[in-house]
């Protein structure tokens, strides 16, 4: 049996280039920071690399941060200004949520958009500087967040703006001034670099403080010896991202056939976060009175790999956040599968997906209630 | 149609045959799920996070699964399955633990892996497994499954000594269609070796002692920490009315309990004394002498029926089992209404404790049982 693999928001599989990139990088010996030739050469690998995450984000070189994950990106971004409190919208990734685990939380409409007026009520209440974090585009809905509108909210209370745009990279167009964000997260293995490496974006000016310490790399802002070959695929897949950005038109074609075909084989199921805009590689079909971990259950049997919620390292999922923030029940919040494609799903994997939903829910429907 | 059957009794290829296998991470359970890979059937490994590990040890910031999930994934891996863990909590919290608590507290000594395999593994499992397609559900316990002419009869093991039936006597005659045992026929150290022969780590892992959700042992101390304030101190009467002393609560007793009273050496008490009966209302935990322990009639309640139709009132000369640790006591069994029941011991037995199971046997077989409501002398 083939497998299908639709969980490129989980992690996208590493694009051939990127690959052939980290190959070449591995046979660098040296560390950057040395002084010697052979620390030059892999420094200028490291700053290659810089650049081309810069131009994905449409910054200079010297704005890009790489870290050890968007998760440290997002931490070092929250963590990093002390004198700031933090608000997060209710539907952040957990990298953000639990950095901040006392943050005030902004609520989303039925669609999943932020509501802003909330955002500016909490500002104005708010008694010191703040920290706003918003991402860009959903990592469970694939829903589209108001940035710009943010960004103007939050400046004009004097507060800074995070924006997590790991799901968004790749995806839409990413400028750090047209969005008007002050920080930005990005993740190399959603955009078909390695996992293992990630990046904090900042505008001129902000210093954050350091998480981790015990060496001057990455100007003081993250200690430890550069993950060379990581960042070398980071910097390939970043050009990649930019480069085939276009394919996200055939990317959200093939999402919506496969929701339009899910759809009519299934009635009961419906598409969270259709009434908004939404990045084109995800979808999320609840099915009501069916688990999500159920449906990704029979999925994978079948041969289909999607998910449902986010897992722990235990594998149990835990109901969705995101979906009780959007006002779905607890019950249906924990009914719901999401479906991500990227650069290798073609029309084939739609339709094994199409068929394996269609067999799972004819079979629950005929299975005896408890 | 065929009248071939697999080693499951099910008329198909045993690749075509799905069976979720209820894998805990201990040694039964792995050998269960590599036994049947092995006879080339489709195997899904299932494991239950039933509880958070972390909060259970009293460990903040543990992860909430325990090292039982991450064996049952390693074997499920080595063994080459897939496996997925369930977060079964909320269901675990609600109908195992919160009914561990109020037996308690009503003076009763609850057996909650019982209540577990009745109300989560066999029926909520169960369903998840019919759900994913599968053919049957394969857990390691220690019984069997007899195809009888009347359908599936739930037997005991082979190994007396390991022998589980006790608990599971709530097993409905429809899940018991769809279960299978395949250890039921092995004794404990077959088991080990088979699970050295396929390399599973968990080979030499120790039984599991305890309740999983205790794991120190301290019964009490869950008790007090789910009903706070529920523990109360009260008095230790004598059966003829004396007051002996003062005990912790009466969550700390079960009848027949004899060691742990802390009223030894009572002047001019011959005899040793045990718990007679305990009284949650008064707070009061009632000891006698052995005699006092007397019962011959045993009334039950949630009934599961497994044997043949009876008529109301009508008497089966049957062997019920009181406890999980003592032999089966010869007795006429009699179905009542509203899922209850009367056991005539003939023979009195001791201690037998409210909230504990009565399940009945004819020889091997097992004909059913229920919760013991009340005794009478």
């Amino acid at each position: 049996m083939t497998r299908v693999y639709l969980d490129h928001n989980a992690s996208a599989p590493l694009k051939p280039v990127v690959k052939a990139a980290m190959i070449q990088a591995m046979d660098l010996a040296g560390n950057p920071s040395s002084v010697h030739g052979f620390g030059r050469t892999v420094r200028r690998a490291v700053e290659e690399a810089r650049a081309q995450v810069a131009a994905l984000a449409g910054v200079r070189p010297a704005q890009v941060f790489f870290t050890g994950s968007g998760t440290e990106a997002n931490n070092l971004a929250l963590r990093g200004f002390p004198g700031r409190a933090v608000l997060t919208s209710a539907i952040e990734h957990d990298s953000v949520l639990e950095a901040v685990p006392g943050a005030a939380r902004v609520p989303v409409d039925r669609d999943g958009v932020a509501d802003l007026a909330a955002l500016d009520r909490l500002l104005a209440d708010a008694d010191g500087p703040m920290l706003v974090s918003l991402m860009l585009a959903n990592n469970e809905t694939g829903v589209i967040q108001p940035l710009a509108e943010a960004a103007r909210t939050a400046h004009a209370r004097g507060a800074l703006l995070h924006c997590d745009a790991v799901q968004a990279a790749g995806r839409l167009p990413l400028d750090l001034a047209a969005l008007g964000a002050d920080l930005l997260t990005l993740s190399a293995h959603k955009i078909g670099g390695p996992a293992g490496v990630g990046a904090l974006i900042l505008a001129d000016g902000l210093e954050p403080e350091a998480l981790i310490r015990g060496g001057g790399q990455e100007k003081r802002r993250r200690a430890g010896t550069e993950n060379v070959v990581g960042i070398a695929g980071f910097g390939a897949a970043a050009r990649l991202a930019r480069e085939e950005l276009p394919d996200s038109a055939r990317l959200t074609a093939l999402r919506d056939a496969l929701e339009a075909s899910a759809l009519a084989a299934v009635p009961a199921a419906r598409v969270m976060g259709a009434g908004a805009a939404r990045v084109g590689n995800t979808s999320n079909l609840l099915l009501p009175g069916v688990a999500g971990e159920t449906q990704v259950m029979a999925l994978d049997l079948a041969g289909v790999a999607v998910s449902a919620g986010s897992a722990c390292s235990s594998g149990k999922v835990k109901p969705s956040h995101v979906l009780a923030a959007m006002g779905e029940d607890a019950g249906d919040a924990a009914c719901a599968i999401r479906i991500s494609l990227g650069w290798d799903s073609d029309e084939a994997a739609v339709e094994r997906f199409a068929a394996a939903y269609a067999a799972m829910a004819a079979r629950l429907a005929r299975a005896p209630a408890a | 149609m065929t009248s071939y059957a697999n080693s499951l009794g099910i008329a198909k290829r045993p690749q075509d045959t799905r069976v979720v296998v209820a894998m805990s991470g201990g040694v039964d359970s792995s050998v269960t799920a590599a036994v049947l890979r092995e006879e080339g059937y489709d195997v899904v490994g299932i494991t239950l996070q039933l509880y958070d590990h972390g909060i259970a040890l009293q460990k903040p910031g543990a992860c909430c699964a325990g090292q039982d999930i991450y064996d049952a994934r390693q074997v499920a891996d080595r063994i080459g399955i897939p496996h997925y863990v369930l977060d079964y909590e909320g269901k675990f919290s609600q109908d195992v633990i919160d009914d561990f608590a109020d037996t308690y507290l009503r003076g009763e000594t609850p057996i909650p892996c019982v209540r577990c395999n009745q109300r989560v593994k066999f029926r909520d499992l169960l369903n998840t497994a019919r759900d994913l397609g599968a053919d049957a559900l394969a857990t390691g316990h220690y019984v069997r499954r007899v195809q009888g002419a009347a359908g599936a009869e739930l037997h005991r093991a082979i190994d007396p000594g390991r022998d589980q039936s006790y608990f599971l006597f709530a097993t409905t005659r429809e899940q018991l269609e769809f279960l299978r045992f395949p250890l039921g026929g092995l004794t404990k150290p077959e088991t080990r070796a088979l699970a050295e022969r396929h390399g599973l780590e968990v080979a030499a892992k120790p039984d599991s002692q305890d309740i999983c959700f205790v794991p120190n042992g301290s019964y009490a101390d869950v008790v007090a920490k789910l009903r706070p304030g529920s523990v109360e101190p009260g008095d230790i009467v004598h059966v003829d009315g004396r007051v002996l002393g003062r005990h912790r609560g009466v969550v700390h007793y079960t009848v027949g309990q004899r060691k742990g009273l802390g009223i030894g050496g009572i002047r001019g008490e011959e005899e040793p004394l045990f718990v007679v009966r305990l009284e949650p209302g008064q707070r009061r935990v009632v000891v006698g002498p052995r005699r006092d322990l007397a019962r011959r009639v045993v009334t039950i309640r949630e009934v599961n029926w497994l044997g043949p139709a009876l008529a109301p009132g009508e008497g089966l000369e049957v062997e019920v089992k009181l406890r999980s640790a003592q032999p089966p006591a010869a007795a006429v069994w009699r179905l009542g209404s509203d899922g209850t029941a009367q056991a005539e011991l003939h023979e009195p037995q001791y201690g037998v404790a409210p909230g504990q199971a009565c399940v009945v046997y004819q020889g091997d077989r097992v004909l059913g049982g229920g919760w013991i409501a009340g005794t009478g002398a």
